[in-house]
């Protein structure tokens, strides 16, 4: 077959007829991948809830959206109860002043706000350096037990008890400080269940 | 022409990575380790196969003064359907090679082949063209991605060997990379002009 030549109404119509098997298959790709993709994203923060919450039978109440002064998204709340008592509550935390832009954190605080686990649920840290976070704040820097409340809740830097990442303050300080607004967050909530 | 020798061409003679130095922004942006580096490798073998498959077929209906769109429309396809399935099935792949899986589109690699091999030939010889430079995109990868692992974080595909000491940092960071790349190149050419 030979080429077809560059008239208006060849060119108009081969990339018509391009453009349109494209969408279609695009469409289609959607269509078949739209609740895997979901699924998936749920599985992930289900899983990271789970991991930072206490072990035993607890069971989850409603998330609650919770705004902060300064902070333009909302945190979410996910409270974990043992039968009627509130044994703590899993956050969805964030900073924008990572290195690398925003980190999202899922961190576990139990009723009194101590520290139970975290999980780094998003970031774009340089690898190596700042992206260590995720095991960091559990084993060299390890944050777990403590209460982001307490004066000394800083990196040693800044004259707090916490040991930054080598190399990677920044980071550390975000991180730091999406735990702190996820405490705030934490005691925002309890004053809205009180009244 | 014979099949072998496309696949060995993209593989050896004109290797994407060492000697065509093609796609070289994934190239130097993903080899942070072995397993990245094989998986965009791996992606990107995937968009070149079907990329150069459809515009070998389509490469007598589209006018010549069209061509360079209609590639791309065909090429960012492909990348967005692969965008979605990893979401879909290999979400922590999917993550660590972030922004740089829809920069596929955009990877003079894969518009090159379109451009110099499917819309000069055959469909079956453009399949091959495409696991042969698929191969190689992926063996050069995956080599630099091992070295930069192995000297800058002390582990190989994610298993230290180094215990709890820390490795050299600047291998995992941008001029590690353009480091290794221009060893990797060297050695390269030594080689094949012996």
């Amino acid at each position: 077959m030979a080429k077809l030549e560059s008239s208006l109404k060849n060119m108009l119509l081969s990339l018509t007829l391009i453009s349109l098997s494209a969408s279609a298959l695009l469409a289609g790709g959607y269509a078949l991948t739209k609740d895997p993709i979901d699924k998936a994203a749920q599985d992930k923060k289900d899983k990271a809830i789970k991991e930072v919450l206490p072990q035993g039978n607890i069971s989850l109440d409603k998330p609650v959206e919770i705004k902060l002064e300064g902070f333009a998204d909302a945190f979410i709340v996910y409270p974990a109860r043992e039968g009627e008592k509130l044994v703590g509550c899993a956050i969805e935390t964030y900073d924008n002043n990572g290195y690398g832009g925003k980190i999202k954190t899922m961190v576990g605080l139990d009723s009194q706000g101590n520290i139970i686990n975290y999980s780094i649920l998003e970031t774009n840290e340089t690898p190596g350096l700042g992206a260590k976070a995720s095991e960091w704040f559990k084993t060299k820097g390890d944050i777990r037990g403590k209460n982001p409340s307490q004066e000394s809740f800083k990196v040693s830097k800044d004259g707090g008890e916490i040991d930054a990442i080598t190399a990677s303050t920044i980071t550390s300080r975000a991180f730091i400080a999406s735990i702190k607004s996820a405490y705030k967050a934490f005691e925002k909530y309890q004053e809205q269940s009180k009244q | 022409m014979n099949k072998i020798k496309i696949i060995l061409n993209g593989i050896v003679k004109e290797n994407p990575v060492f000697c065509l130095l093609l796609g070289m922004c994934p190239t130097l942006g993903t080899t942070t380790s072995a397993i990245n580096g094989m998986g965009m490798g791996l992606c990107t073998m995937f968009v070149l196969i079907c990329s150069n498959l459809v515009i070998s077929l389509l490469k007598n209906v589209v006018p010549d003064k069209v061509r360079i769109p209609a590639f791309i429309v065909v090429i960012a396809s492909f990348v967005t359907l692969l965008q979605l399935c990893m979401q879909a099935y290999l979400p922590s792949l999917y993550e660590s090679l972030g922004l740089f899986i829809p920069l596929i589109v955009v990877n003079c690699l894969i518009l090159g082949r379109a451009e110099a091999f499917a819309s000069r030939n055959t469909p079956l010889n453009s399949i091959f063209d495409g696991i042969g430079m698929g191969l190689g995109f992926t063996l050069g990868l995956t080599i630099l991605g091992l070295i930069r692992e192995m000297l800058g974080s002390g582990s190989v595909f994610g298993y230290k060997f180094i215990g709890d000491a820390d490795g050299i940092l600047v291998f995992v960071l941008a001029p590690g990379a353009f480091i290794v790349l221009g060893y990797l190149i060297a050695i390269v050419n030594r080689l094949k002009s012996k």
